[in-house]
């Protein structure tokens, strides 16, 4: 198990590279760059910006540069944050874009998970297919419709909640929502269908002619083997949801990670735009090192090698 | 006999099933009884309501199936009256089952030893090292080496053979007043199946319970059993001890099945007869004897007319209208 979490890790900084190399030559592919706007500055002004970053060397040379200094761990500094790393640009959005996502995560198993598990009890019943009307919405409807439609249901006409910021527990509430939808019918969904095949298995015949009772048939006998779909769509659903959504994070005017992926791109803030891209491709990696441990836990079958 | 207890009584017992095509009469007015201790066979062919008519004494319809009509009496408790609550406490303590397929039908993310020590936990008192202590007996018992070893492992570790070794292990963890085996062999190869039944007729008299035996070998039938019930399309053609039908055969079907095994003293070149014909679809049963558009001696009531039992004795019963017919000459000749 040790060995096979070394030898993922390995793999990890391997992607990390690969990845960091495509994106720092596709970035620069794109035209224009972090000086250019409506109103251009004089042409030695924008001399003395690219040399102050370091813009005026060859590619290659910018990028054993770049490259350098991110093996030390140095994402380099922003070019449109004056003065500040983007090493600290992340390690302050991150937080916030986490503890929404942490709490959307914790909302779209708790309720995901459970409503897939009736729906597939009652199959074809009122039950199941008003589960499966919303979790249908749910994937179907993209995430400012259903953002907007939670403002002014809860916002404006009710006046339950606020809209905006996370001055308090309150304010975590309708962003976290509306990024747990998704996720939540999604896996309604997974859940719904790996528990009916579960459910037609032998094995659970078993456990009803051992005599044990529905609730422990289905919580402990039919759950564990349902779960290793939901468990597989965990991995990349942490990564995206931790990292924070733009759209999310926007409607709700939430200082997270989300909006910088947006916005590095818009500025040609190339250091950053490496940083949140290399960031997130790490958390994205790391998350399925971490779903491939808690497969092995649920399924002894599963041999890590 | 008569003094021996009743442990199952079957009155006139029919099971559905409402798919969205129509009802499915699975199990058509079947009525048997047991005694204490006794080993009954149940042969038939797929779809001939063998299993079905045997997972009701353990409640274990499940939708869309149900008890239409008739009455379960097992060891005292009528079964098709219990609430679901009453038929958990049964399940696994008074009743046992061994499913056919015992690569399926063990849980493959639980160890060998919690699957057996969860049989103990629902149904005894005892604290969990007793528990512990058990299930190695009960490992040891069905003959597996290194219980302790095994106790801690996973299904995918044991071969089928070892597996149906647990499932028999699980299933007699309370001591049943009876275990049925719904073709718990068949998915094994010839000398596994030998030494399972074997193990089964071992410890069928150390604990002193009945079994049902669910299968279409009727060889495994003959070696095992005292009585035998051969169903087609959901009702008892015949019932009789096994001498009865192997050698006072009544029924046509059962005929048939007899004629079907192959023989070890045979020609090289004598072929096996079988039974011509496709078995009923039991969404439009027939009027009749169902056996009728299969069987060599069909009649004109036959088509029309369902047998009743002819008893030849207090414990050999058959449906075919040939009887009567014998019956009849029988008289007139006389």
């Amino acid at each position: 198990m040790f060995q096979y979490i070394i030898k993922r890790l390995g793999y990890t900084l391997l992607t990390i590279v690969i990845i960091s190399t495509i994106t720092f030559f596709l970035m620069n592919l794109v035209p224009g760059g972090p000086f250019l706007s409506e109103k251009s500055p004089s042409p030695a002004v924008l001399e003395a910006m690219n040399e102050k970053y370091g813009l005026d060397k060859p590619l290659g040379v910018q990028y054993k540069n770049y490259m350098l200094k991110l093996a030390q761990g140095d994402l380099g500094i922003s070019i449109k944050k004056k003065g500040r790393s983007v090493n600290d640009i992340i390690a302050e959005k991150f937080p916030v874009s986490a503890k929404v996502g942490g709490v959307a995560v914790g909302i779209a198993i708790f309720l995901g998970i459970p409503m897939g598990a009736v729906a597939a009890l009652n199959r074809g019943k009122f039950l199941d297919n008003g589960l499966m009307f919303i979790s249908t919405l749910g994937i179907a409807v993209p995430g400012f419709v259903v953002a907007t439609s939670l403002m002014i249901i809860f916002g404006v006409k009710l006046r339950l909640l606020p809209t905006f910021g996370l001055s308090s527990p309150l304010h975590y509430i309708l962003p976290a929502l509306t990024l747990a939808f998704y996720p939540m019918s999604y896996m309604a969904r997974l859940m719904r269908s790996s528990m009916l095949d579960v459910l037609g298995q032998d094995y659970i015949r078993t456990a009803r002619a051992k005599g044990v009772s529905e609730f422990t048939m289905l919580f402990k006998h039919a759950l564990r083997n349902a779960i290793l779909p939901i468990i597989t769509y965990l991995g990349p659903l942490l990564a995206y949801v931790l990292t924070g959504s733009f759209v999310v994070e926007k409607i709700f005017t939430i200082p997270g990670l989300g909006g910088e992926f947006i916005s590095s791109i818009t500025n040609r803030d190339y250091p950053l735009i490496m940083g949140t891209t290399i960031f997130l491709a790490a958390f994205l990696v790391l998350m399925n090192v971490l779903v491939d441990i808690m497969y092995k836990l649920v399924d002894p079958r599963i041999k890590l090698k | 006999m008569n003094n021996k207890e009743l442990l199952l009584d079957i009155k006139n017992l029919s099971i559905s099933f409402f798919t969205p095509s129509g009802e499915v009469k699975a199990v058509n007015d079947v009525s048997y009884h047991m005694y204490d201790g006794e080993v009954l066979g149940i042969v038939g062919e797929s779809g001939s309501g063998k299993s079905v008519s045997s997972y009701s004494i353990m409640g274990l319809i499940s939708d869309p199936g149900k008890i239409v009509n008739g009455s379960i009496m097992f060891n005292n408790h009528q079964i098709d009256k219990m609430t679901e609550k009453e038929l958990q406490k049964i399940r696994g303590k008074e009743v046992s089952i061994i499913f056919q397929d015992p690569m399926s039908s063990l849980n493959p993310v639980f160890t060998i030893g919690h699957q057996i020590s969860e049989v103990l936990k629902l149904h005894t008192k005892l604290s969990n090292e007793e528990i512990k202590k058990r299930s190695i007996e009960l490992l040891e018992l069905v003959g597996m080496n290194e219980p302790v070893k095994r106790y801690s492992q996973y299904p995918h570790e044991f071969s089928g053979g070892m597996r149906q070794r647990a499932m028999i292990a699980m299933a007699l963890a309370c001591e049943p007043k009876m275990l049925i085996a719904d073709e718990a062999t068949t998915a094994l190869d010839v000398t596994i199946q030998a030494q399972i039944l074997e193990l089964m007729v071992e410890l069928k008299d150390k604990i002193g319970m009945s079994i049902i035996m669910i299968t279409h070998d009727l060889g495994v039938v003959a070696s095992m059993c005292e009585k035998l019930a051969v169903m087609y399309a959901g009702r008892i053609v015949e019932f009789g001890t096994v001498e009865d039908i192997f050698y006072n055969t009544k029924h046509q079907y059962t005929l048939g099945l007899l004629k079907s095994i192959p023989k070890i003293n045979a020609d090289e070149h004598e072929r096996l007869i079988p039974i011509e014909g496709t078995p009923v679809d039991l969404l439009y049963p027939p009027e009749g004897c169902p056996f009728a558009p299969r069987c060599e001696k069909t009649m004109k009531i036959c088509l029309t007319q369902m047998p009743g039992y002819t008893y030849l004795s207090d414990e050999h019963y058959s449906a075919c209208w040939l009887l009567d017919k014998e019956k009849f000459e029988g008289e007139k000749g006389e």
